[in-house]
Formats: C-alpha cells, sequence, structure tokens
C-alpha cells in the first residue's frame, strides 16, 4: 500500500500491478454553448488503480467526472466501461452499471439520518417491487435486513458509529464529506468517483479521507477516480494522474512523472507568453 | 375533511417540492371518475354527441368496489400523464415555474372532468354510515356525523400508512432522496421520473379519499375544488412538510371555524366560516410563519 504521510519513511513499496482498463474515455470532446470544456481527451482508468484529475480551476474536471457518470453527454467521442462502448443512457441507469459518485458541493439528502442516507447508496441492490414494499413483508423486508446489515459495515469502515442517527444536515462538514462516501461505497461501485473529496478539510481530516479511499482501493480493490486540488495529497495516493488545462489534456503519467513535466509546471505555476 | 386535501399538498410537497395548486380539483376529478363508474356514465358523452352518438350510458355501473379500483387506476394513469406531459420537460427549472404549471393543471383538470362526466351536481353514495352518531350525542350531546368520523379514522390510518412506508422502505427513502436533492438521487440510481410518478399517484389516491368523503357529505359538484384554498390555512397552521401537521391542522381549522361561527359569528353578523381560516393563516404568518409542526429555516452564512 502507498504511504499517505509524506514524513514517514516509505516502507515496503511494492509495485502495484492493475487490470485491464475498466474504463476508457476516447477522444471525448464536449462544448457547452460556444464555450469548449473538454476538448478531444482519451484517457483510460485500470481496474484497482486509484487516477487522479487534477489541473487548475476551470480545467474541465468537474465536467469530465460528470461526463463518465453520465450527467453530461459529450458531442463527440465514446466511453467504453467494462470493455463495452456505453450507449448514451440516463444518469440514473449509469448508477446501476456500477458507478458511484460523490459530490464537490456535498450533495447529501440533508433531512435524513447518517444511516438514511447510506442505505440510499442500496438503492440498485433492492430489487423487490413497490407493492411488496408497501405491504412490508417477505422479500422486502428480508431485502431491508440484509442491506442493513451491509451499511451498518460501511458505517463501522468509515468509523461513523455514533452520528448514524443524526441527521445529516446537523453534522460538521468534514463528518457530511465522509457520510457521502460512505453512500457511494453502499453502492459497492466498481468505479468510485471523488469530486474533491478533500476540499476544504484541514490537516487530519485529509489524512483521514486519505487512509479511507486507499483502505477502499486496498481492501475491496475499487478502482477510484478522484479530483483533487491538493497535490500533495495527490501524489501521495494516486497511481496515475491525468493533468488537464482549459480544456485539454496536457500530461497523463505517474505522479513523479508528472512533477517533472515541463507542460504541467507552467500550468500551474504559470509562463509569460511571448 | 380539509386534513385530506391537505395531506395531498403535504405529500407532493415534501417529495418534490412544488406546490401542487391542483390537489383539491385532483379530489373533484377523483369524486367525478368514480360517480361516473358507478352509474354507468360513458366518458365524454357531450362530446360524442356531436358525431351523433347519442349514448349517455352504457349500463347499469359497477358496485362500488370495483368502481373505486378503476378509479384508482385512472388517478394512477393521470399520474403518469401529469409526469410525462407537465413534470418531464420542467425538470430542473425553480418551484415557482412549477406551481404555475400546477395553478394551469387545475384548470384544464377541472376543464377536462367537465368534459368527461358533465357538470351537474352528483350523489355519491359508497355506502359509509351516515346521521348523526347516537352514541356521542346520548353520551356527550354533541352532534358528529358519523360520516365525519369515518374520514377521521381514514385520515389517520392514512397518516399512519404513508409515515411507516416512507420510514421503512427503499422507495420511501427515495422519495425523501428526491426531495432533497436531484442530482445525488440520480447518482445512487433513483429514476425522478419513477419517483415522481408514485409521488403523483399517491397523492392522487388520496385525493380519491378526500373526493369520496367530500362528495359522499355534500355531493360531487365542481365547488369541491374549493375546498383546496382553505387547505392553503390548513398547511399554513400544521407547516408545509408536516403530515401530522396537516391532519391537526385540519382539525383546528374545521373545529374553529364552526365554533367561531356558533359563539362569536352572531355578535358581528355571521358568515365567518368564509374568512375564519384565512384570519388565523394570516395571524400564524405573522408570528410563527413555519407552522406548528413545520420545520423551522435557518439560512447558513
Amino acid at each position: 500500500m502507498n504511504n499517505i504521510n509524506q514524513n514517514e519513511p516509505v516502507m515496503g513499496e511494492q509495485e502495484r500491478t492493475f487490470g485491464a482498463p475498466i474504463m476508457e474515455m476516447k477522444n471525448i470532446t464536449m462544448r457547452f454553448g460556444g464555450v469548449v470544456a473538454i476538448q478531444d481527451i482519451s484517457f483510460d482508468i485500470l481496474k484497482g488503480e486509484v487516477r487522479a484529475i487534477i489541473g487548475p480551476n476551470g480545467a474541465g474536471k468537474s465536467s469530465m467526472l460528470n461526463v463518465i457518470n453520465g450527467f453530461y453527454h459529450p458531442q463527440e467521442g465514446e466511453i467504453w466501461f467494462g470493455g463495452e462502448k456505453r450507449a448514451r443512457m440516463k444518469p440514473y441507469q449509469i448508477a446501476y452499471q456500477g458507478i458511484a459518485r460523490t459530490f464537490q458541493n456535498i450533495a447529501l439528502f440533508k433531512g435524513m439520518s447518517t444511516l438514511d442516507n447510506i442505505m440510499t447508496g442500496r438503492f440498485t441492490h433492492m430489487k423487490t417491487g413497490i407493492l411488496s414494499q408497501a405491504l412490508w413483508k417477505g422479500p422486502a423486508e428480508k431485502e431491508e435486513y440484509e442491506n442493513r446489515e451491509i451499511v451498518e459495515k460501511v458505517i463501522d469502515f468509515l468509523e461513523i458509529q455514533t452520528i448514524r442517527k443524526t441527521e445529516v444536515g446537523k453534522l460538521p462538514y468534514g463528518l457530511q464529506k465522509r457520510v457521502e462516501l460512505g453512500r457511494a461505497l453502499a453502492a459497492e461501485p466498481k468505479l468510485l468517483l471523488l469530486d474533491e473529496p478533500m476540499a476544504g478539510m484541514n490537516v487530519e481530516e485529509k489524512e483521514d479521507m486519505s487512509r479511507f479511499i486507499l483502505d477502499v482501493n486496498d481492501e475491496f480493490g475499487t478502482t477510484v477516480a478522484l479530483i483533487e486540488h491538493d497535490m500533495g495529497v495527490v501524489m501521495d495516493i494516486a497511481d496515475r494522474v491525468v493533468v488537464m488545462d482549459y480544456g485539454k489534456k496536457i500530461g497523463d503519467d505517474t505522479p513523479e512523472g508528472i512533477l517533472n513535466n515541463q507542460d504541467v509546471i507552467d500550468a500551474y505555476l504559470g509562463v509569460a507568453h511571448d | 375533511m380539509y386534513a385530506l386535501v391537505a395531506l395531498g399538498f403535504v405529500l407532493i410537497f415534501k417529495a418534490s417540492g412544488i406546490f401542487n395548486f391542483s390537489q383539491g380539483v385532483l379530489a373533484l376529478f377523483a369524486a367525478l371518475t368514480l360517480v361516473g363508474f358507478q352509474t354507468g356514465q360513458i366518458p365524454f358523452a357531450h362530446l360524442l354527441s356531436l358525431f351523433g352518438i347519442h349514448a349517455t350510458h352504457w349500463g347499469a355501473g359497477f358496485p362500488t368496489v370495483i368502481a373505486l379500483l378503476f378509479s384508482l387506476l385512472v388517478m394512477i394513469g393521470l399520474a403518469w400523464l401529469i409526469v410525462q406531459i407537465v413534470l418531464k420537460p420542467l425538470v430542473n427549472q425553480e418551484g415557482i415555474i412549477l406551481f404555475m404549471a400546477t395553478i394551469g393543471l387545475a384548470y384544464v383538470l377541472e376543464g377536462v372532468g367537465d368534459l368527461m362526466w358533465g357538470a351537474n351536481v352528483k350523489m355519491l353514495d359508497v355506502g359509509l354510515p351516515k346521521g348523526p352518531s347516537e352514541f356521542i350525542l346520548d353520551t356527550t350531546d354533541m352532534f358528529i356525523d358519523k360520516l365525519e368520523i369515518s374520514a377521521a379514522v381514514v385520515a389517520i390510518i392514512l397518516v399512519i400508512l404513508l409515515t411507516l412506508f416512507s420510514a421503512y422502505t427503499k422507495m420511501g427513502r427515495a422519495l425523501r432522496a428526491v426531495a432533497d436533492d436531484h442530482q445525488a438521487a440520480l447518482s445512487v440510481g433513483i429514476s425522478l421520473e419513477t419517483i415522481w410518478w408514485i409521488v403523483w399517484s399517491v397523492s392522487g389516491i388520496v385525493a380519491l379519499v378526500a373526493g369520496v368523503m367530500w362528495g359522499a357529505k355534500s355531493g360531487v359538484q365542481f365547488s369541491l375544488s374549493l375546498i383546496a384554498l382553505k387547505a392553503l390555512p390548513v398547511l399554513m397552521l400544521g407547516g408545509f412538510t408536516s403530515i401530522p401537521g396537516a391532519i391537526i391542522g385540519g382539525l383546528m381549522i374545521g373545529l374553529g371555524e364552526k365554533l367561531f361561527e356558533f359563539y362569536v359569528g352572531p355578535m358581528i353578523g355571521g358568515a365567518t366560516e368564509n374568512w375564519f381560516a384565512y384570519m388565523l393563516a394570516l395571524l400564524f404568518l405573522l408570528f410563527r410563519p413555519q407552522g406548528l409542526f413545520g420545520e423551522k429555516i435557518i439560512e447558513r452564512v
């Protein structure tokens, strides 16, 4: 496992190996009116890796995530998921494919408890019909209990037992972010998308979150794609990094490779144009 | 009685954030449909007569239970139509626009109801007990119609069922999820269309119950849709998001306006029933805008 704390010596760093691409983006172009948010970008996400997308503000990172998630439909390009070309589908159908996500600005169900929020993450796994649910008997009841068990595991995993009955609107920011991660985890996704999971957190919270992300990746083998601003965090947890700037891909490499990429350095530190 | 209509309002408001102005007309439409099925009316008889078909009835009609069942199906179908025609094109629009749409829907439904079943006042009898309850009359000297008692019982049962449904089932959770955040709901795999359909079906069913009760009490007529307006003060009392609030607010308005008419009415010339509810609502808006059971809105700065 990668080490998250820069100060500690790297122990037993082993070569991480990944499977076939779980997701391939091929020549994606996405325009909003005249604005080109994503311009002809291709990259892949390998099974089992932690893939980061970084870039300055307005680079098109969140648009990219929304394309993967099915909220946006790119004008050009193909999306391949699990070895198949993905047909245009509605956002809620993407969830059934095994893609779960969190949002940059926390999108939790504020009036509901932590437990209920995470239970909604099980939505795609609960199959009983509405009539059976209305009667609350037989399969519906059994299903409810089974899924509840999985949710309890997620709660234990994220160490949020104490707030399980609390209305999430009342929780502090860092915990809300954690609950949101829990909701995505409860779906047992094949691909987990995280939109700035560390935004607005203090150092301690960031370390916790990094640990959870790495543990998820390590223990469940979940493939993770994340957007992040904090370069330190990205360097620590990502296996490979895509760098975007003004809708274009300017780098795609390991974290170490990215640090030495002149285009990336220019984009981040600015460069005099002549 | 007011509570039943208010309940429909609260349901849709909670589940979709839309204030549904057409709830009253929905109740009217449901009652009309039920009577239509019961008496074996042919829908759109007036229109058909334009084409030279002069038949208004196709037989003796269905027994009450089957008519109720068919009306139920009609309300569910209607909910689907509303979602497809009215709501789907308005996804991601502001609440106020959706509200306007439901006003339009109210008028359309009223017109369609008229066209389908005719505008005459109809009797509705579903076999509920009527007349004063002798037991209560004897023991407490109060005059309470049996019909009112059954309405209250039905309302309470409905509330219990709906509360349980929304708290302990997958769909119930999904309903609350959609009300809170559309995007997040989509991201966990909840289809907005399906949820809206369910919400509107449920409120259609509540409307059917309300329509049956009112219809049985005072006949099915188009003024039925006006009770929707009385439901507004009920909501202001109870709070827009509280189901128990709708019930208690309904009782308070219903009881309050009768008592006020009886005790204070003669002193100021009567006819207080027309405005009492609104005055009370106004007072509540001044001193407790969120209602008795509503969520207090605290804006984080």
